[in-house]
């Protein structure tokens, strides 16, 4: 067993979200490469969702439908668990990250299984499987593009959906040329590199006995799983070897099939900005002579069941991982993934990896929900509607509530409290704010030493007015 | 929809669509009593650094024919507070706005950010939030106004703050008010709906990367030629002003009252003078 | 706990998840019935020629036919092409060399492409479900062949999402095919072409008997 006590959703040794936004901002490529992705895709999912006229309808429902699933948690999973067991499959359940490893590497070990294709799962990068697989002599090949990419790159994810989103074409292309045989005259045309991979993994899933997936969707009701993918490397994975392992979070489920007609509007014109993705495949179970002959689906919780404990936080669970939240956000456009610390960046990355880790005493997570100026643009395109913004300031209490009681900035915040709590200290706070006016010079101030250089580097603060406007309507009117 | 009456020198506002009037009837009443007792609240950031905003939210309602008050216990809504994560020293702050403005029909807050903090918190932290509009909510929902007989000869651009825009839903109503003054030239602001990057303490808990926002913000602002930036938030003027000022832009922020305010008789004038 | 194979080695963490669960759910969360105010259906001024646009959108090959045969042999002669085992016998022209089943990983890679029929097709979307019945075969059948030949009745088409979903049988096999298959992963711009068929022709037939 492994470290049972670290939940590794969040990165180990990541420094607080403000010291590594400071270095990817420094990084101008990363910059540019975020700036193009992010703002093609918001532009195409406007588009994508504007030709639904019932787009908030949709909206309200995939809320209420995730909101009854968490609601009545216990019921649909033992009810998913009695239908994938009655069509072939074995359900497993995992509390942690090291307990799930383990069961993945013990059923591929017993599979006979040195190596193991993978399609894209934030399950299965959350508990860090990969590492856990390599660890115990099981090397596990990513089959999506860009987890390839990110793989091959021997770097980190840094978007939900797309992990290599902070890589342009031309660094896609030299980590092909530095990694895969046979690529020497490869360009950087998108066209190619997409043919390069096809051809680096056809021999990889020909030849696979296992696969692990992760799972967008179990429908409680049938015991159907679904994965919704673009390439077709998930298709290959589901099919092709004779082992099929899905490691699925327990807030994945919805009851019904038909409640899927919701969610496979949602997602695919929320996600990649598509009326539907290239594919979806959905599996019951074990069905003779097609596809794999053996299905175990894995159970996570990893913090899940703590989160939901929360009746702020819990509305997280909801979220579909479609990561339309992180293209519109103002902060993820210019600081990436990776300055989160975490396999789940962004806004809802804010309110997920500290939930989970469920550690507000650890610096890097109690760092992330403040993260945001709270401008509530995730809110607005979240299509199970998870109001990120107020999850948000309810975490940023459970940071301050995690903090030294008499810090600098509790002790700040309970004096300016204790001023404005009535008219009379705070007029008289307003009066001795006008001595700042010495700082100005025409109205401005232009520097201010710490923590006020914090404003100043970058922005003139201006003066208090000689006459706040309380004591110019006394003067005049009262 | 809006009637001057020469006798009494005040604005008077046709109701249209009122459930108690019959079909083809017509009924008014005078501005002053559709909208009640009014008391302005100034929020502290206004009432202590830009007082030009306070008087000319008065100035604007006065002149629309509302008598307003301005009630001297106000202080701070405690948004700051809440945001960062000081729920408990936020909530005394909203006890006193709630007491503070007991019994008004309309308090109006020339700040979409406050106005969203007593409207949609305040039920949270146990408070009863009052009848509370931002500005222009106020003017185009309640007086029914768009034509506020402004006058402002200046190129201006308009930024949608984020907590007006997402918070209030006040959508394109500061709009319709700007549209309707004559002399403004109103270019329109590209990326206008991305946040400039304030986010109240986020300016400076993560102030490299509010100050990237703020820097993109600002290139836009400059693409427009515009001369004035105006907003619904002090706040967010504050930071796009501090920005603008550095780089000696020579672009005003002005919040959305004061161009309201401004009239060919009482023209509004260059704030270096009187800030 | 080492060594178990089967899901009794983890059974206590069931239990352990389940206790969670319902202590986490103390409070007794009663959420609001489930709205199901969008539409269900819409009213497409011709939901076959919606379904032609927006399959072709995706960058697939679209032909509408009132008899498949002749376009099947015309697209298909002289290649080696992989069929499902019970596909309709009027398709399986002289002139193109028929894989039937059993078939090997190996034949399916290397053969010319496939031809299937589709369980139900959605306008909207441009998308084409299989089921693994009739003329579609195996999951792995249309799969790993570079190139995929589709026919697709005009009464199998819905107009919609919530339509389709209701004509399926969740317990099967189902493949929703939208497009050939593409990425959006290098600069979120969509590329076709990467693990499944990179061309897909469709085949719309109305009016003759399919």
């Amino acid at each position: 067993m492994g470290d049972t006590t670290r939940n590794p959703v969040t990165w180990l040794g990541s420094p607080a979200f403000p010291t590594a936004a400071k270095t990817a901002l420094a990084d101008d490529q990363l910059r540019r490469n975020l700036k193009h992705a992010t703002g093609l895709i918001r532009t195409k999912r406007a588009g994508a969702v504007a030709e639904l006229a019932d787009w908030e309808q949709l909206r309200l429902s995939g809320e209420a439908i995730k909101d009854d699933v968490l609601a009545n948690l216990d019921t649909y999973l033992l009810r998913f668990e009695e239908s994938v067991t009655a069509r072939g499959g074995t359900v497993h359940w995992a509390k942690d990250a090291a307990e799930a490893n383990e069961i993945v590497l013990r059923l591929a070990r017993e599979a006979g299984a040195d190596e193991v294709v993978k399609i894209k799962s934030m399950a299965t990068m959350e508990i860090g499987l990969n590492d856990a697989l390599q660890a115990g002599g099981v090397t596990p090949i990513e089959t999506d593009l860009a987890e390839l990419i990110v793989q091959l790159g021997n770097d980190r994810p840094s978007h939900i959906l797309v992990p290599a989103i902070h890589r342009n074409r031309t660094e896609i292309r030299d980590i092909f040329k530095a990694t895969m045989p046979g690529t020497e005259d490869l360009t950087n045309e998108p066209v190619e590199l997409a043919a390069a991979a096809r051809a680096f993994l056809r021999r990889k899933f020909l030849s696979a006995k296992v696969a692990v997936s992760g799972a967008n969707f179990g429908v409680a009701e049938t015991g159907s799983v679904v994965v919704v993918e673009s390439e077709g490397n998930g298709r290959m994975c589901l099919t092709l070897p004779e082992t099929l392992i899905t490691v699925m979070g327990i807030e994945k489920l919805v009851p019904t099939w038909q409640d899927l007609e919701v969610f496979l509007q949602l997602l695919p014109r929320s996600s990649t900005a598509e009326r539907m993705n290239p594919y979806t495949s959905v599996w019951t179970g074990v069905t003779p002579g097609d596809g794999p002959r053996n299905f175990h689906l894995v159970l996570l919780d990893n913090g899940r069941t703590d989160t939901l404990a929360s009746t702020v936080g819990r509305q997280a669970l909801r979220c579909i991982r479609c990561s339309a939240c992180l293209n519109v956000c103002p902060v993820y456009e210019r600081t990436g993934g990776q300055a989160y610390g975490s396999v789940y960046p962004g806004p809802i990355g804010a309110i997920l990896a500290p939930q989970l880790g469920g550690d507000m005493h650890d610096k890097h997570a109690a760092s992330l929900p403040f993260a945001s100026s709270l401008c509530g643009a995730c809110f607005e395109v979240c299509p199970v509607r998870i109001d990120i913004p107020s999850v948000l300031v309810h975490l940023r209490a459970k940071a301050v509530e995690a903090k030294p009681r008499y810090s600098p900035e509790a002790i700040g915040m309970a004096a300016m409290s204790w001023v404005m709590a009535g008219p009379r200290r705070f007029h008289v706070a307003q009066r001795l704010a006008v001595a700042g006016r010495l700082l100005s010079r025409g109205g401005k101030i232009r520097k201010l030493p710490f923590p006020g250089s914090k404003w100043t580097n970058s922005r003139d603060l201006p003066a208090p007015a000689k006459e706040s406007f309380s004591a110019w309507w006394k003067r005049t009117r009262g | 929809m809006l009637w001057y009456s020469v006798h009494t020198g005040k604005l008077w506002v046709q109701i249209s669509r009122h459930p108690m009037s019959s079909s083809g009837s017509v009924s008014i009443v005078p501005t002053e009593q559709r909208a009640g007792r009014v008391a302005l609240f100034a929020t502290c950031l206004t009432d202590t650094f830009f007082p030009d905003t306070a008087r000319a939210v008065v100035r604007l309602l006065e002149r629309l024919g509302c008598s307003v008050e301005f009630p001297q216990g106000q202080t701070c809504c405690g948004q700051m507070h809440f945001n960062t994560g000081y729920r408990a020293k936020a909530a005394p702050l909203a006890r006193n706005v709630a007491s503070v403005f007991a019994g008004y029909d309309a308090v109006v807050v020339p700040s979409g950010s406050c106005a969203g903090m007593v409207r949609h918190v305040y039920p949270d932290l146990s408070v009863t939030p009052g009848p509370v509009y931002e500005l222009s909510e106020f003017l185009v929902d309640v007086l029914e106004i768009e034509d506020v007989g402004a006058y402002f000869p200046h190129r201006v651009t308009y930024h949608p703050t984020c907590h007006s825009l997402r918070m209030l839903g006040v959508g394109d109503k500061p709009l319709r008010l700007l549209r309707a003054v004559k002399g403004l030239d109103l270019v329109e602001l590209p990326a206008a709906e991305s946040c400039c990057g304030f986010g109240g303490t986020f300016a400076l808990k993560n102030a490299e990367v509010s100050s990237a926002m703020l820097a993109d913000k600002m290139s836009c602002v400059l693409d427009t030629g515009a001369d004035v930036l105006t907003a619904g938030d002090n706040s967010c003027l504050m930071h796009m002003g501090g920005g603008l000022s550095r780089l000696q832009a020579g672009v005003h922020p002005v919040h959305l009252a004061e161009i309201l305010a401004s009239t060919e008789e009482e023209p509004w004038v260059t704030p270096l003078a009187t800030r | 706990m080492p060594g178990g194979s089967g899901p009794v080695a983890d059974s206590h963490s069931r239990d352990v998840i389940l206790a969670r669960i319902r202590g986490a759910l103390g409070d007794r969360p009663a959420p609001r019935p489930v709205p199901r105010s969008y539409e269900r259906s819409r009213d497409f001024p011709s939901v076959l020629d919606l379904f032609a646009e927006r399959v072709a959108d995706y960058r697939a090959i679209v032909h509408r036919v009132t008899d498949p045969v002749e376009m099947i042999r015309s697209t298909l002669a002289g290649k080696r092409v992989a069929v499902a085992s019970d596909a309709p016998p009027d398709w399986l022209v002289p002139d193109v060399t028929w894989l039937r089943e059993p078939l090997t990983n190996a034949d399916l890679d290397t053969c010319d492409g496939v031809l299937t029929g589709c369980a139900v097709g959605i306008a909207e979307t441009g998308t084409i479900i299989l089921d693994g019945g009739v003329a579609q075969g195996r999951r792995a059948l249309t799969l790993l062949p570079d190139y995929h030949l589709c026919v697709v009745r005009a009464d199998q088409v819905e107009g919609t999402v919530p339509e389709a979903l209701a004509r399926l049988e969740p317990t099967r096999p189902l493949t929703f095919i939208s497009g050939p298959s593409a990425t959006s992963d290098i600069e979120m711009d969509r590329v076709e072409g990467v693990h499944g068929p990179r061309t897909l022709e469709v085949l719309i037939v109305d009016g003759g008997t399919a």
